[in-house]
C-alpha cells in the first residue's frame, strides 16, 4: 500500500469496516497517522541535540452497544491491518463470519474531504535543521547578551508533522496534514544562594514559517526580565486571599478547573459536579467560556478532530449559565451530548476522546488595573506553571512569578505559591474579566495522551483562594 | 526486522551493518523495543474500552567520518524504514557536539546480571475483563458511600528489547508485566466527594495482589469521609514510604550527573564526599532488587545495571552515570543511561533506609505517636509544584492531622519546603521498610514543615 495517504487506500479500508460491521459491530473506525517530528536542543552556545524520529500506525475502534475495544499496531499491512481488527472485534465477543454481511451497518466511504490537499508542501517549508539551529543560537547569544547571573541558557525548537487518514463505518473519509511548532527559552540563574529558573514557550500550528518570524529579541528580554525580577524574591505568605490572574498562559485555571470537567469523558466517569448542570449557574454571572479549534494558527486548532469532524466554536459557559459539554464519538454514545468535533489524541496508539481545543474565558468590561485596584492585599500572578484536576474536582497550579498586591498595587515579587481549589466553588468567585483577552499555546495530558492545546483569559480576579507557600 | 514473535536482533545487525557500510559508516548502535500490551477498564460492572496494542521503534545511532554523532528513532522496521533511520542519523550527525561526543560503554559486552524474573504466561484480554469486573464489583460493595471506580484498569504486557553496536555488543532482555490500578470515589450527602486509591504491579496478571489493591483502596478513600480543614501552620510531618519516594524521585537530579554537569543540579561536581542528609541515611539505586518488577539487567548503552550507593550516614557518595558523564568524571557507567544524541541518565529504583550501625536515636511511631503531626499519605502535582533546579517544592496532599492518636483527615492543603532542609531534618526513619512500585523506604518523619490549609 502507498506510503502517501490518499484515495489509494479507499479499497483496503473498505473492505476492513465491511469486515467489522459483517461481524456485527455497530460501527468499525480506522485511524492513519504518519509522522515525521524533530527536536533540537540549544545549551549556552552549542546545539547539543537534535533528535529526528519517524513513525506510523493505526488505531483501529470498534463499538458494540455502549461498549468499545481498540487495537493499534505498527503494521499497515493488509494482514496487519486485519489481524488487529479481528482482535478488536474478539474483544467484543464478535467473530468475523463469511456468511454475514453488514446489512446496512455499512454502505461505503463517502468520497474523500482532503483537508491536507493544500498543505502537502508544508514540510518542505519548515525550516532547515541549519535555520531551526541558528535562530536557537541567536536566543542563547541574545539571552548572553542581555541577562545577569545566568548559569544555564537553553533554546529549544520542536517540529511535529502528522498525517493523518480517518475512515468509518458511518461512511466519513477524510484526510489531514497538522503541523505544529513550538520554541522555548529558558535560563537558570544563580546568584549565591539565590535561584531562580524561567522558561517561555511560544508554539503555532499550520505556519511553516514561523520560526522564522519568532522575535528572538522580545522573547529573551520576557524570560531574562522574569529570571532577574524572581532571583531574590521571598516565598510568598501562606493563606486564603484574593487573587488577580494575568491574561495568556493564566488561563490554565480555567482548563485545570473547570474545562476538564466539561469533557463527557468525565461524566462517563462521574467525575464531574456539573453533569446535570446544562441551564444552571455554575460560575459568576461574568465569565462566558469557549472552546473552539477555529482560531488561525493557534496551537489547538484543528481543520477536523480525530474522528474526521470540522471543528465548532462550543460556548461552554454563558453569563455564569452553563451551557453544553465538549464532546467526541464516544461520549456521545454514552452521555446523549451532540459532537462537537472534540475527539483527539496524541497519537494512533489511543483512542480518541473528548479533549479540549482552544479555551479561554471571554473577555469581560474591566481594565486590569480595575481588577488590581479592587485587592487590599492578595496576590498578583503574572506567570503559571502547570496544573492538574482530580477526580473529586479539586485542582492545582503552581505560579511562576508572583506579586504580592497591596492597596490596589503590585510591591515585592514572590516565589514558591500553589493555588489549590476546588472547580464547584471557585468559578463562583471569578467576579472581574478584563478587557486583554489573548491565547498561550500548552500541551495537555489526559486519558487520549498528550496533545496541542491553548488557553487563554483576559486579566481576572478571583475573590478568595488558597495559596499553598511558606 | 519485528515478527509476531518479537525483534530479531541477528537481522536487524545484519541489515543495519550492511546499509552501514553502504553509507560509509563505521560506527553505530542500535536500541530496539517492542511490546504486545493489553488493558481493560470497567464501569459499575460493563466493560468500558479494551485495549491491545503491537508496538516496536528502533534508535539508531551513527559516528560519521569526524566523529560527530547523530540519531534517529522510528517504528518502521521495515528495509525501507532502517534506511531512513540510519540516514537521517547520519544526517543529524552534522549537528553532534563537538564537546560532548558518546562512546561504546566500556560495559557493554561486560557479564550482565542474573535476574531471576520468570516470564509469566499472559490470560488475554476477556481473562481480564471478568477479573477487573470482580474487583470493581467487591470494591463498590465495601461501603455505601463508593459509587464510582471511576479510574480503573488491570492489563499485562510481553516486551523485548534489544541493545547492539558495531563492536559486536548483543544485549537482548525479555520480561512480562502486568498492572492493577483502582481508583475510587466516594461521596456522603453534604459533604465534598473524596477519591483514593491503589496500585499493585507484578510480573503476571495472576499474580497482582487483586485483594491487598481494593483494601487499600476502600481504606484510602472512605478513611478520608470525615475530612476538616487544618490551620495554616509548621507541622512535623510523617510522610509514607511511597509519599517520600515520590519526593525524592521529583529531585533525583540531585544525583544526576548529566544534570551535574549542564547546571541544573543542586549538586556541583565537587559535591561527591559532602554531608547532604542526617548521618543516620542510607540510599541506593539498585535497578537489581528483587522488588523491582521492571528490572532490567542493562541500560540504554548496553551497560549491566548494578545497586549503586548514593548516601551513605548523609554522605554523598556517588551519582548516576551514563558513558559521557563517567568519562567526564574518571568513573565507570553505572546503567542508568538512555539512548540519545545527548544520552539522559535517569535513576532506576530506590532503596532508602538506616544506614548500617545508626540510629537517629529517636522512636517515633506514626501509629502509636501521641504528639500532634501530620501524616502524608500522598503527594500530588510533583510536575508542577516541585522546582528542581532550585530544590523548593508546594504540592498538594492528601493526609491526616494526627492529634492524640487520633487521624483526621484533612481536607484540600499543601505542603512545602526545601529539598535540602528536609534531608537534614529528618527526625527518623521507622523500622518497617515497605515495598512500593518506586522503591523501598520506611515511614520517613521530618521536622517542622509549612503546611497550607483551609480553616
Amino acid at each position: 500500500m502507498t506510503d502517501v495517504f490518499s484515495n489509494h487506500w479507499k479499497d483496503l479500508l473498505e473492505t476492513l469496516l465491511n469486515r467489522g460491521a459483517g461481524a456485527g459491530a455497530d460501527l468499525v473506525e480506522v485511524f492513519l497517522e504518519r509522522t515525521n517530528h524533530v527536536g533540537v536542543l540549544a545549551e549556552q552556545d552549542q546545539i547539543t541535540s537534535v533528535n529526528p524520529s519517524f513513525a506510523k500506525g493505526a488505531g483501529l475502534r470498534v463499538f458494540r452497544g455502549g461498549r468499545d475495544g481498540f487495537v493499534s499496531t505498527n503494521d499497515l499491512t493488509q494482514d496487519g491491518l486485519t489481524r488487529a481488527l479481528d482482535q478488536a472485534l474478539a474483544m467484543l465477543g464478535l467473530e468475523v463470519n463469511s456468511l454475514s454481511s453488514s446489512d446496512d451497518r455499512f454502505n461505503g466511504l463517502d468520497s474523500l474531504i482532503d483537508h491536507g490537499v493544500t498543505k502537502n508542501d508544508w514540510l518542505s517549508r519548515c525550516p532547515t535543521l541549519v535555520s531551526a539551529s541558528q535562530r536557537l543560537l541567536e536566543g542563547t547569544n541574545e539571552l548572553e547578551r542581555i541577562g545577569q547571573h545566568l548559569q544555564v541558557r537553553r533554546g529549544s525548537y520542536s517540529r511535529d508533522w502528522q498525517e493523518v487518514l480517518v475512515a468509518a463505518s458511518d461512511g466519513t473519509f477524510a484526510r489531514d496534514i497538522r503541523l505544529h511548532q513550538s520554541t522555548g527559552l529558558s535560563v537558570l540563574a544563580a546568584d549565591g544562594d539565590h535561584r531562580s529558573s524561567v522558561g517561555r514557550r511560544y508554539g503555532s500550528t499550520d505556519r511553516p514559517d514561523d520560526l522564522l518570524q519568532w522575535n528572538v529579541q522580545t522573547s529573551a528580554a520576557e524570560v531574562c526580565e522574569s529570571a532577574g525580577t524572581m532571583l531574590r524574591a521571598d516565598y510568598v505568605d501562606a493563606g486564603q486571599m484574593p487573587v488577580v490572574l494575568a491574561n495568556r498562559f493564566g488561563g490554565v485555571i480555567f482548563h485545570e478547573a473547570c474545562g476538564h470537567l466539561l469533557e463527557t469523558t468525565q461524566i462517563e466517569r462521574g467525575t464531574t459536579p456539573f453533569a446535570d448542570q446544562v441551564g444552571s449557574l455554575i460560575a459568576h454571572p461574568s465569565v462566558t467560556a469557549v472552546d473552539e479549534g477555529l482560531s488561525g494558527g493557534a496551537f489547538g486548532s484543528l481543520s477536523m478532530d480525530d474522528e474526521g469532524m470540522e471543528p465548532q466554536r462550543t460556548v461552554l459557559i454563558k453569563d455564569g449559565i452553563l451551557q453544553r459539554f465538549i464532546s467526541d464519538r464516544a461520549g456521545e454514545l454514552r452521555t446523549g451530548h451532540q459532537r462537537t468535533g472534540s475527539g483527539r489524541r496524541q497519537s494512533h496508539a489511543f483512542a480518541a476522546a473528548s479533549r479540549m481545543r482552544n479555551t479561554f474565558i471571554a473577555a469581560g468590561p474591566h481594565k486590569p488595573k480595575d481588577l488590581l485596584a479592587s485587592v487590599d492585599r492578595g496576590l498578583y500572578c503574572k506567570a503559571m506553571g502547570g496544573g492538574s484536576v482530580g477526580p473529586t474536582g479539586q485542582f492545582n497550579f503552581s505560579v511562576e512569578e508572583g506579586y504580592l498586591i497591596e492597596n490596589g498595587e503590585l510591591t515585592k515579587p514572590v516565589k514558591g505559591a500553589t493555588l489549590i481549589g476546588d472547580a464547584k466553588e471557585v468559578m463562583p468567585r471569578i467576579s472581574m474579566c478584563a478587557d486583554d483577552l489573548e491565547l498561550a499555546a500548552g500541551f495537555c495530558g489526559s486519558v487520549s495522551g498528550s496533545i496541542f492545546v491553548t488557553v487563554g483569559q483576559p486579566h481576572i480576579k478571583v475573590d478568595s483562594i488558597t495559596v499553598g507557600g511558606r | 526486522m519485528a515478527t509476531n514473535n518479537g525483534l530479531n536482533a541477528s537481522a536487524l545487525r545484519d541489515s543495519l551493518q550492511k546499509l552501514a557500510t553502504r553509507e560509509g559508516i563505521s560506527s553505530w548502535d542500535l536500541g530496539a523495543a517492542c511490546s504486545d500490551d493489553c488493558s481493560v477498564q470497567v464501569d459499575r460492572g460493563e466493560a468500558k474500552q479494551l485495549k491491545a496494542s503491537q508496538r516496536s521503534s528502533i534508535t539508531v545511532r551513527v559516528w560519521n567520518k569526524d566523529g560527530l554523532v547523530g540519531i534517529t528513532s522510528t517504528t518502521d522496521l521495515s528495509d525501507a524504514g532502517l534506511e531512513q533511520a540510519l540516514v537521517g542519523a547520519h544526517e543529524a550527525s552534522r549537528f553532534g557536539n563537538p564537546d560532548d561526543i558518546p562512546h561504546f560503554s566500556p560495559l557493554a559486552k561486560a557479564p550482565l546480571p542474573e535476574l531471576n524474573r520468570p516470564l509469566q504466561e499472559r490470560r488475554g484480554i476477556l481473562p481480564l475483563l471478568e477479573t477487573l469486573r470482580e474487583a470493581e464489583a467487591d470494591l463498590l460493595s465495601r461501603h455505601p458511600s463508593i459509587q464510582t471506580v471511576p479510574y480503573n484498569g488491570l492489563a499485562e504486557s510481553l516486551s523485548q528489547s534489544l541493545y547492539l553496536n558495531s563492536d559486536g555488543a548483543l544485549r537482548e532482555m525479555e520480561r512480562t508485566q502486568a498492572s492493577l490500578y483502582l481508583y475510587a470515589r466516594a461521596e456522603e450527602a453534604g459533604r465534598k466527594p473524596r477519591s483514593g486509591g491503589a496500585l499493585r504491579v507484578g510480573l503476571g496478571s495472576a499474580g497482582l495482589d487483586i485483594a491487598g489493591c481494593i483494601d487499600e483502596a476502600v481504606d484510602r478513600t472512605v478513611s478520608h469521609l470525615a475530612y476538616q480543614p487544618i490551620e495554616t501552620g509548621t507541622y512535623n510531618v510523617c510522610f509514607t514510604p511511597e509519599a517520600f519516594l515520590s519526593l525524592i524521585g521529583a529531585f533525583s537530579s540531585i544525583f544526576n550527573a548529566r544534570s551535574v554537569l549542564d547546571g541544573v543540579s543542586l549538586s556541583k561536581r565537587e559535591s561527591i564526599g559532602e554531608t547532604l542528609a542526617v548521618p543516620f541515611l542510607s540510599l541506593h539505586d539498585d535497578g537489581l532488587h528483587p522488588g523491582h518488577i521492571s528490572a532490567a539487567p542493562f541500560d540504554g548503552e548496553g551497560t549491566p545495571t548494578k545497586n549503586l550507593c548514593l548516601i551513605n550516614r548523609g554522605i554523598l557518595k556517588s551519582f548516576l552515570h551514563s558513558e559521557a558523564t563517567a568519562r567526564a568524571f574518571d568513573v565507570q557507567p553505572t546503567g542508568h543511561a538512555g539512548l540519545g544524541a545527548k544520552v539522559s541518565v535517569g535513576p532506576d529504583w530506590f532503596v532508602l533506609g538506616t544506614s548500617e550501625g545508626c540510629s537517629s536515636g529517636n522512636t517515633l511511631d506514626q501509629s502509636n505517636e501521641k504528639d500532634t503531626f501530620v501524616l502524608i499519605e500522598d503527594l500530588s502535582a510533583l510536575h508542577a509544584g516541585v522546582k528542581a533546579t532550585q530544590g523548593s517544592f508546594s504540592l498538594p496532599f492528601d493526609g491526616w492531622l494526627v492529634k492524640g492518636g487520633e487521624r483526621i483527615s484533612v481536607e484540600a492543603a499543601t505542603v512545602a519546603g526545601d529539598i535540602r532542609t528536609v534531608l537534614n531534618s529528618i527526625l527518623h526513619l521507622e523500622s518497617n521498610c515497605e515495598v512500593t512500585h518506586r522503591g523501598i523506604s520506611p515511614h520517613v518523619w521530618v521536622e517542622g514543615l509549612s503546611i497550607t490549609g483551609e480553616a
